[in-house]
């Protein structure tokens, strides 16, 4: 199968040019139409900008879903406390993620275009683009495309003759998932450790190089100049009244089909996994999904008719977060799976808060003893007591995220922990 | 803008009515309202990351528990700190110091005064869950004086900290990350040349970063604690005298924000041994030919009166740098009375001083004693070379006071009428004395040092004297009061006041304006050849 895997319920607008090696020149680009939106929006006033972006519903990307033109509205309107700044967040590192990935792979002149939108939106002179250091290619690719826009006058000194200027740079990260938390990216950006900040102050107040900032994902830029050609309206016309637009769905696991299908939000889940995904892997049964990405409260098979939008999600007691939906079946060892989780966020917590720092860890520790049919009746309320001291008591999510699976694994999948517990199932070695 | 800074705001803690500067924070606010919320990592001193999460505290419709050590307080704010779910929390941030803890609580220094034990034993969980292996890391020699326990450590990076804020040498660093994190010098780069780097011991609110010079030294239970100030330089700091069995065991800064902060040099902490001195002069000496002779008080005062009154000829006297304003004082009030040709003191000098840059009020002073600013004042000349050498001159009457004369030949002094020396050793020159009268340190006895910017602290004793030792001031006002000079005064107080009826720069200050923080003198005079610095 050529990629990409084009499925008939797609809605292709960031994708369109996904497969399509010559889209990532700049000239290949503007057969797409690009920078035409980057035109467009140098002849806005930057309130005008914001206020297409507000229309629109567009809601960030990277896993919260704020609104992305009111936080571009939280910047100062005037130059008095110059420069500011843009952060692009392509530190894409959650366990199940890779959809901004494909987009710089693919796509680097929409991330560019719509990046210096958002510049001048909020007036900043300065675009970082703080990359993921894992992403060798689109590295590559990213930079290459940055020197090609500065050689065509699309970025630099006086863009398109507007007498706008804005730099754009990639900075290259050194492997800290933690630096894909907003502030921790400013921190590792300023050259410090990567530890989030406590907030207040919030970043467009003081943000990187305490300056305004503002900080968007990869994908909620990309979606940027397609709303400035085709207007606001266009794009409310796709997904839900609440969470507009088309989302990269990242999907991986146990179905026929993995990869990224873009598909307007609200699109339900039992269709994305049995119809644009082709079904379960081998023919087996569907156990639980992971719908946006690893932080997220794992849903049992019988609570997957949902609809996969910002609001459903959430009513399901999960979060749609970035999209990555993680497919289990019948086979899977949730013990083992969550175990995974939690080892990722130790080795991955910044170690500043006390909760985390030891939270992580004291949980991996009795998950490896339960996998390991060594777990007792009380680790697993000590499990979910470490995790609710885990939830609220720290700077930035981490924790939290270390937590959630393994309350909702305990709470939906208690039978097979009670399995490891009283040896039912033999002890597995512990795996990778 | 003046507004804002004297805008105020009313907020209630634990229902607690409290009215703070707009922007104080919650700590503090509740630290004025007499309610103490456990901390680790915030330090008053430095910059706050509320990673420590002890001191989340409820805000009344705020959803998530904040942490008070950064969050300002806002009008009509109702704070909580010991609602449910606040001791919920600093309980269960409990736990998660504790699973890795090694409890070595017998054999850490930091016992009595660690703040994870204060904090556990207050509402700390009984015991900790961990059923697994502990973390461990071991220790790390930080070179210095310092002794690192990464078992110990609680990451709250106060001594990080310290070293890039207030030492402003960023010699220490978390390196690793996670549960992994652990506090490490750069490579073989140690402490060493940092000379402030000793105050990391004290801001640790546990004993992993543990000093050399009091390493299993003492119970800090057993130790007896007394207000005093550094006499090592003319900086002044502030100090506690930690003593036990009548021997100085460590010295720690006092906070003084107009004078040393929260921190003192190294130098001056480690500069104590001097205090513990046992080779000290046990009796009032009277000379009978060549030998003298060990006598009690009475009569030595009596027949050294009977000199005083007889004598002739030229009168020099020499006071010392390490004693109070009153012992200099009233001897300087002597010299006025005898007519003193010359009235001087030595003190040693040190090539540079060292400033703290977070902190540059205060530095180690070049001069390396309390009170050359005092005996300026009193009218006192510095002589002598930086080492505190030379410079003196017999005389036909000389009186010394605190000056160990140990650089000067044996005979200084022999050809003097007569000779009297108020000291605590005698070295060669000091057996020459006619009169060899005991006195007491400055850590043996009440008193006042001014220091170089003319502000006069209060310290009070921490030793005790030899038994016939007497403090200097009570020597000599006896001798004032026999040459009726007045009565001679009841207590350091009382001498301080008559130091002020004599001279100018201390006229009109008590004990009582004075404080625990001191005050300065009237009109500071001119930082002259000895005194500053």
């Amino acid at each position: 199968m050529a990629y990409p895997y084009r499925h008939e319920r797609e809605t292709r607008v960031l994708t369109e040019a996904f497969g399509d090696p010559a889209a990532r020149s700049i000239e290949g680009w503007k057969k797409y139409g690009g920078y035409e939106a980057l035109r467009k929006a140098l002849g806005m006033a930057p309130n005008d900008v914001i206020e297409v972006v507000k229309a629109s519903g567009l809601r960030g990307r990277g896993g919260a879903g704020f609104p992305t033109g009111v936080k571009w509205s939280f910047m100062p309107k005037d130059d008095s406390r110059q420069p500011h700044y843009l952060l692009i967040n392509a530190d894409e590192s959650e366990p199940g993620a890779f959809k901004d990935r494909e987009l710089l792979r693919w796509t680097p002149h929409q991330v560019i275009e719509g990046a210096l939108i958002g510049a001048h939106a909020i007036r900043a002179k300065h675009v970082y683009i703080y990359m993921r250091g894992e992403f060798f290619e689109p590295a590559q690719i990213v930079g290459r495309a940055i020197e090609e826009a500065y050689e065509a006058g699309f970025a630099g000194a006086d863009i398109m003759g507007s007498g706008i200027s804005i730099d754009v740079t990639l900075h290259l990260g050194a492997g800290a998932y933690i630096c894909g938390e907003e502030t921790g990216l400013m921190n590792s950006l300023e050259g410090r450790r990567g530890q989030p900040r406590v907030k207040p102050p919030f970043p467009a107040v003081m943000g990187a190089f305490s300056r305004p900032t503002t900080i968007n994902n990869v994908e909620t830029v990309a979606t940027v100049p397609h709303i400035l050609r085709r207007g606001a309206e266009w794009y409310r016309s796709m997904g839900t009244e609440k969470s507009p637009g088309t989302k990269l769905f990242n999907v991986s696991g146990h179905v026929v089909r993995r990869g990224n299908f873009e598909l307007p939000l609200g699109f339900p889940l039992k269709d994305l996994i049995y119809d644009v995904c082709g079904g379960i892997r081998d023919g087996r049964e569907l156990k639980a999904v992971i719908p946006g990405g690893s932080s997220v409260p794992i849903l049992a098979a019988s609570e997957c008719d949902i609809n996969l939008d910002y609001e459903s999600v959430a009513a399901a007691g999960s979060m749609l977060g970035t999209a990555s939906v993680i497919v289990m079946d019948d086979r899977t060892d949730i013990v083992k799976a969550v175990r995974r989780m939690v080892e990722f966020y130790s080795h991955e917590s910044c170690g500043q808060c006390t909760p985390c720092r030891e939270g992580t860890e004291w949980t991996a520790k009795i998950m490896r003893r339960i996998e390991a049919g060594e777990g007792t009746m009380e680790d697993l309320d000590t499990l979910l007591e470490i995790g609710r001291n885990m939830t609220g008591t720290t700077i930035c999510v981490l924790s939290d995220s270390c937590a959630a699976p393994v309350a909702s694994s305990i709470a939906k999948f208690r039978d097979e922990y009670m399995a490891r517990i009283r040896r039912e199932v033999p002890a597995g070695a512990l795996t990778v | 803008m003046a507004n804002e800074q004297t805008e105020t705001v009313t907020c209630r803690i634990n229902g607690i009515e409290v009215t703070v500067p707009r922007g104080t924070r919650i700590i503090e606010a509740a630290e004025q309202a007499g309610i103490g919320i456990a901390h680790y990592c915030y330090h008053p001193g430095l910059s706050a990351p509320a990673m420590c999460r002890m001191c989340l505290v409820e805000i009344e419709g705020v959803p998530k528990l904040q942490p008070a050590c950064v969050t300002t307080v806002a009008e009509g704010n109702n704070i909580l700190t010991e609602s449910e779910r606040a001791r919920e929390s600093r309980k269960g941030t409990l736990e998660f110091y504790l699973i890795n803890h090694p409890l070595d609580c017998p054999i850490c220094d930091k016992s009595g005064e660690c703040r994870l034990q204060d904090f556990v034993h207050a509402e700390g969980p009984k015991h900790g869950r961990l059923r697994d292996a502990k973390v461990v890391f071991g220790q790390d020699d930080f070179g210095g004086n310092i002794l690192y326990d990464g078992d110990r450590c609680i990451m709250c990076t106060r001594c990080v900290r310290f070293m890039r804020e207030i030492a402003k040498d960023d010699l220490l660093g978390v390196v690793q990350r996670g549960h992994r994190s652990v506090i490490d010098t750069f490579f073989e780069q140690g402490l060493d040349d940092s000379p402030f780097h000793t105050n990391i011991v004290d801001i640790c609110p546990v004993g992993a970063l543990l000093d050399k010079d009091f390493l299993h030294k003492a119970r800090v239970w057993d130790l007896d604690h007394t207000p005093s100030i550094c006499p090592n330089c003319s900086q002044g700091c502030n100090i506690r005298i930690d003593t036990r069995d009548n021997l100085v065991q460590r010295l720690r800064p006092r906070a003084n924000p107009d004078v040393n902060s929260y921190w003192m040099c190294d130098y001056g902490r480690h500069s104590y041994e001097w205090m513990n001195g046992t080779d000290r002069i046990e009796a009032p000496l009277v000379r009978d030919g060549d030998r003298l002779v060990a006598q009690n008080w009475q009569p030595a005062m009596l027949a050294l009166l009977e000199r005083l009154k007889e004598r002739s000829g030229t009168v020099r006297v020499v006071g010392s740098p390490m004693l109070s304003n009153e012992d200099n004082g009233l001897l300087a009030r002597l010299a006025q009375l005898l007519g003193a040709a010359s009235q001087v003191y030595r003190s040693a000098r040190a090539a540079d001083e060292v400033v703290l840059p977070g902190f540059p009020k205060l530095a180690r002073r070049r001069e390396l004693a309390a009170n050359g600013r005092g005996l300026e004042a009193l009218g006192f000349q510095r002589v002598g070379d930086d080492q505190a050498k030379g410079g003196l001159t017999s005389a036909d009457v000389l009186i010394v006071l605190g000056d160990e004369l140990a650089d000067m030949p044996a005979d200084f002094g022999s050809d003097a009428s007569l000779f009297v020396y108020l000291g605590h050793r005698l070295h060669p020159a000091a057996r020459n004395a006619h009169f060899v009268l005991p006195v007491s340190t400055f850590a043996e006895q009440e008193g006042t040092f001014t220091n170089f910017e003319g502000r006069v602290q209060r310290f009070w004793p921490a030793l005790q004297a030899p038994p016939l030792a007497r403090p200097a001031w009570q020597v000599l006002g006896v001798l004032l009061a026999g040459l009726d000079d007045g009565p001679a005064p009841a207590d350091a107080a009382n001498a301080f006041l008559r130091v002020g009826s004599f001279f100018e720069p201390f006229a009109g200050l008590t004990y009582e304006m004075i404080g625990t923080r001191g005050a300065l003198m009237n009109e500071p005079v001119a930082i002259g050849a000895g005194g500053g610095d």
